[in-house]
C-alpha cells in the first residue's frame, strides 16, 4: 500500500492532538509513516504506533531546537526522499505550514494549506479548506507533484488503530541555510492547565464588553467549570485585557470547537472569520442588534455579569 | 551604504464586502473592493521605522496584482515608503502561491534587496507562507511572525511568539521578515503624505521583465486545483432569548440539551 508521510508536532516528546488527527486522516490515503525531529522525537514512536504509523522515523539533532525553520525542512525532505510517499500531512499550525511550504517548493509540488477534511479521490488527495472568513467551502487537490497538505486541528477524530510503528533513525544532511536563523533563546509559555485554544472541545471567549483585564476572571471561571480553553476577540487584546496567544480570529487563531461561547462580543466579521465553523456557538451580549447573534444556536441578550456567572454557577450545581 | 528594503503587500478584497468567487473559481473581483491588506500596513510601519533608525536606507513597496492593486501602492506610499514596484500581466490570472512566491522573489532580485519585510498572512487567503517560499526562493534566512523587530550593523533580530513558546532570534542580512499585527500600530498617512504618493516613482514590470514565461504561474501554471467552491448554507435560526433574570439558567438548560454538561 501506498505510503503518506506525517510530520509531527511534539513538544519534548510528547505528541500534540492535531498530529494524531492526521494519522486518521493519512490512513484514508495509504500507509503513514511518521516523521519526529528534535528532542525526544524518538518518545513519540508509542503513541503513534497506537494511531497507526507503521514506521516512525527519527532525528533528534541539536539543529532543530538551535535554528529556525529550516533544519525541519531538511529532515522532511530526507524523509521524502526515503519513503516516495503519495502525500506528505503537516499540522497546520504557523510553523508546520512554513515548513510544509518549503517543502513543496523543493519538491516541485503544489501546496495546499489549512484543509478541514480529506479524502481519497481518482487524481489524489482531495481536500476541503474553507474560504472568505468560512462563508464557502471549497474542494481542491494538487495537480502536480506529490501533494504536500497542511491539516487544522480539530478537522478528523483521533482514532486509536495499532501498528508496528517500526522506529528507524532517519539521515539529515543538512542545508547550506539550516543555520541561518538563530534562536538565541525559548521561553516555554507557562501552562494554564486549561486545553490549548485550537485544540479543545469548548471554547469560551470575551470580548470588548469584557471591559477590563479584571473581569477575565468571570470568563475563566466559566470556562473551567466546562473544562473549556479560554479565547478572546481583536479588541480585547489590543486592549490588553488578554495575551495574543489567545486571540480568535482572523490575525489570532482559528478555532473549530464542538462548542464556541461568545460573551461581549459582537462578531466582526474577523472575529467569525476564525470561529465561524464551530458546531454549536452560542452568544451573551447586551446588544440584540450585534452580528454575533445572526451565527448562534442560542442567544441571550443580557448582561453577561449577570448571565454568565449564573451560567456558571448552574454548571457547577448540576455537575455537583 | 544604503540598506535596501522591500516591502511586500498585497491588494486583497475588503472583507466586510461580498467576497465570492468566479465562474473560474479565482476571486471575483468585480463586485467587491480592494484595499491594502490591513496586516502589511504593519510591514510598512516596520520597515519605515528600520529605515528611520538606519544612517540611510530606501524603502520600495512592491506587489503583484493587477491594474487596481495600484491603490495599495499608494497606500503604502503615502506611509512613507519611496517607490513601489508593481508586477502586472494578464497571464498572472488565477496564481497560486507557488506561483506568486516564483513572481515575487524574481521581483525581489530584480529590485535589489538587503531585507524583505512583509505581513504575518494576506486577509484574503490567509495562507501565510509567503515569507517563508521567498526565504526559499532567495537562498536567504527567513525571521518570521515577529511581534518585535529590529536592525543593526547587518544583523536583524526579533522575537517569535509561537504556540509554545516565545523565541529570540537571530539572522544576518540580507534576510526575509514576516512582522504580527503585535509588531506596533501602522502610521496613517498624512495629508503631506498623500500629496507626495503622487509623485513617487511607481515602476511596473511584466513576466518577460523577470524572465518568467507564462506557462509557470496563472491559473493554467497553477500547482493546485480548485475543483469546486459552495457557499456554505446560512445557519438555520437559533433561539434568542433576553434575559430576565434566569438568561444563565435557560443557557444552562440548552447546553444540557446538547449534552456539552
Amino acid at each position: 500500500m501506498a505510503e503518506v508521510l506525517v510530520f509531527v508536532d511534539h513538544v519534548d516528546g510528547a505528541v500534540r492532538k492535531p498530529t494524531l488527527e492526521l494519522l486518521t486522516l493519512a490512513r484514508r490515503v495509504g500507509e503513514p509513516v511518521a516523521l519526529a525531529v528534535g528532542a525526544g522525537a524518538s518518545d513519540t514512536a508509542g503513541v503513534l504506533a497506537e494511531h497507526g504509523a507503521v514506521k516512525v522515523l527519527v532525528s533528534e539533532a541539536s539543529e532543530y531546537g538551535d535554528f529556525l525553520v529550516v533544519p525541519k525542512v531538511d529532515a522532511l525532505q530526507a524523509a521524502y526522499g526515503a519513503v516516495s510517499p503519495v502525500a506528505v500531512l503537516v499540522p497546520s499550525s504557523a510553523e508546520g505550514k512554513e515548513i510544509a511550504a518549503r517543502l513543496a517548493v523543493r519538491i516541485g509540488s503544489g501546496l495546499i494549506t489549512d484543509a478541514v477534511d480529506l479524502e481519497a479521490g481518482e487524481q489524489g488527495p482531495v481536500a476541503t479548506q474553507s474560504a472568505f472568513a468560512a462563508s464557502f467551502t471549497t474542494k481542491s487537490r494538487v495537480s502536480r507533484g506529490t501533494p504536500v497538505i497542511t491539516v487544522k486541528p480539530n478537522s478528523a477524530p483521533v482514532e486509536p488503530a495499532s501498528a508496528a510503528g517500526a522506529v528507524e533513525e532517519l539521515a539529515v544532511e543538512f542545508s547550506a541555510g539550516a543555520s541561518g536563523t538563530k534562536v538565541l533563546s525559548r521561553t516555554p509559555r507557562e501552562s494554564t492547565g486549561r486545553p490549548e485554544l485550537t485544540e479543545a472541545a469548548i471554547v469560551v471567549s470575551g470580548g470588548r464588553g469584557v471591559n477590563g483585564a479584571e473581569n477575565f476572571a468571570v470568563i475563566e471561571a466559566l470556562a473551567d467549570s466546562l473544562g473549556a480553553a479560554v479565547g478572546a476577540s481583536r479588541a480585547a487584546v489590543d486592549a490588553g485585557w488578554y495575551p495574543h496567544t489567545n486571540q480568535v480570529g482572523q490575525t489570532g487563531k482559528s478555532v473549530s470547537p464542538q462548542l464556541y461561547i461568545a460573551s461581549g462580543i459582537s462578531g466582526a466579521i474577523q472575529h467569525r472569520a476564525g470561529m465561524q465553523t464551530s458546531k454549536t456557538i452560542v452568544a451573551v451580549n447586551k446588544d440584540s442588534e450585534a452580528p454575533i447573534f445572526d451565527l448562534v444556536d442560542y442567544g441571550v441578550v443580557g448582561d453577561l455579569f449577570d448571565v454568565v456567572p449564573q451560567l456558571t454557577e448552574e454548571i457547577n450545581t448540576r455537575k455537583g | 551604504m544604503s540598506l535596501r528594503i522591500v516591502v511586500c503587500v498585497k491588494y486583497v478584497p475588503d472583507a466586510t464586502g461580498d467576497r465570492h468567487f468566479a465562474d473560474d473559481l479565482t476571486l471575483d473581483r468585480e463586485d467587491v473592493d480592494g484595499l491594502l491588506s490591513e496586516l502589511d500596513e504593519y510591514a510598512v510601519e516596520q520597515a519605515l521605522q528600520i529605515a528611520d533608525a538606519a544612517d540611510d536606507a530606501e524603502v520600495t513597496v512592491l506587489t503583484v496584482g493587477p491594474e487596481d492593486a495600484k491603490d495599495a501602492l499608494r497606500k503604502a506610499l503615502s506611509m512613507g515608503a519611496d517607490r513601489a514596484v508593481h508586477v502586472e500581466d494578464d497571464d498572472l490570472h488565477g496564481s497560486d502561491v507557488i506561483g506568486t512566491s516564483l513572481v515575487l522573489a524574481k521581483a525581489v532580485e530584480e529590485t535589489g534587496y538587503d531585507l524583505v519585510i512583509s505581513g504575518m498572512a494576506s486577509t484574503d487567503g490567509t495562507m501565510g507562507v509567503v515569507p517563508a517560499l521567498l526565504a526559499e526562493r532567495l537562498g536567504v534566512p527567513q525571521v518570521t511572525l515577529l511581534s518585535q523587530v529590529s536592525v543593526e550593523g547587518g544583523v536583524v533580530r526579533g522575537r517569535r511568539d509561537g504556540d509554545s513558546a516565545s523565541e529570540e532570534l537571530e539572522a544576518s542580512l540580507p534576510a526575509v521578515v514576516s512582522v504580527t499585527d503585535q509588531s506596533g500600530e501602522a502610521r496613517y498617512p498624512s495629508f503631506k503624505g498623500i500629496m507626495a504618493a503622487k509623485k513617487k516613482p511607481v515602476k511596473s514590470l511584466d513576466l518577460d521583465d523577470l524572465g518568467i514565461d507564462a506557462d509557470e504561474v496563472g491559473l493554467a501554471g497553477s500547482w493546485t486545483a480548485v475543483d469546486s467552491a459552495a457557499e456554505r448554507p446560512a445557519r438555520t435560526a437559533g433561539t434568542i432569548v433576553k434575559d430576565e433574570g434566569e438568561g444563565g439558567k435557560q443557557l444552562a438548560g440548552f447546553l444540557a440539551g446538547q449534552k456539552f454538561i
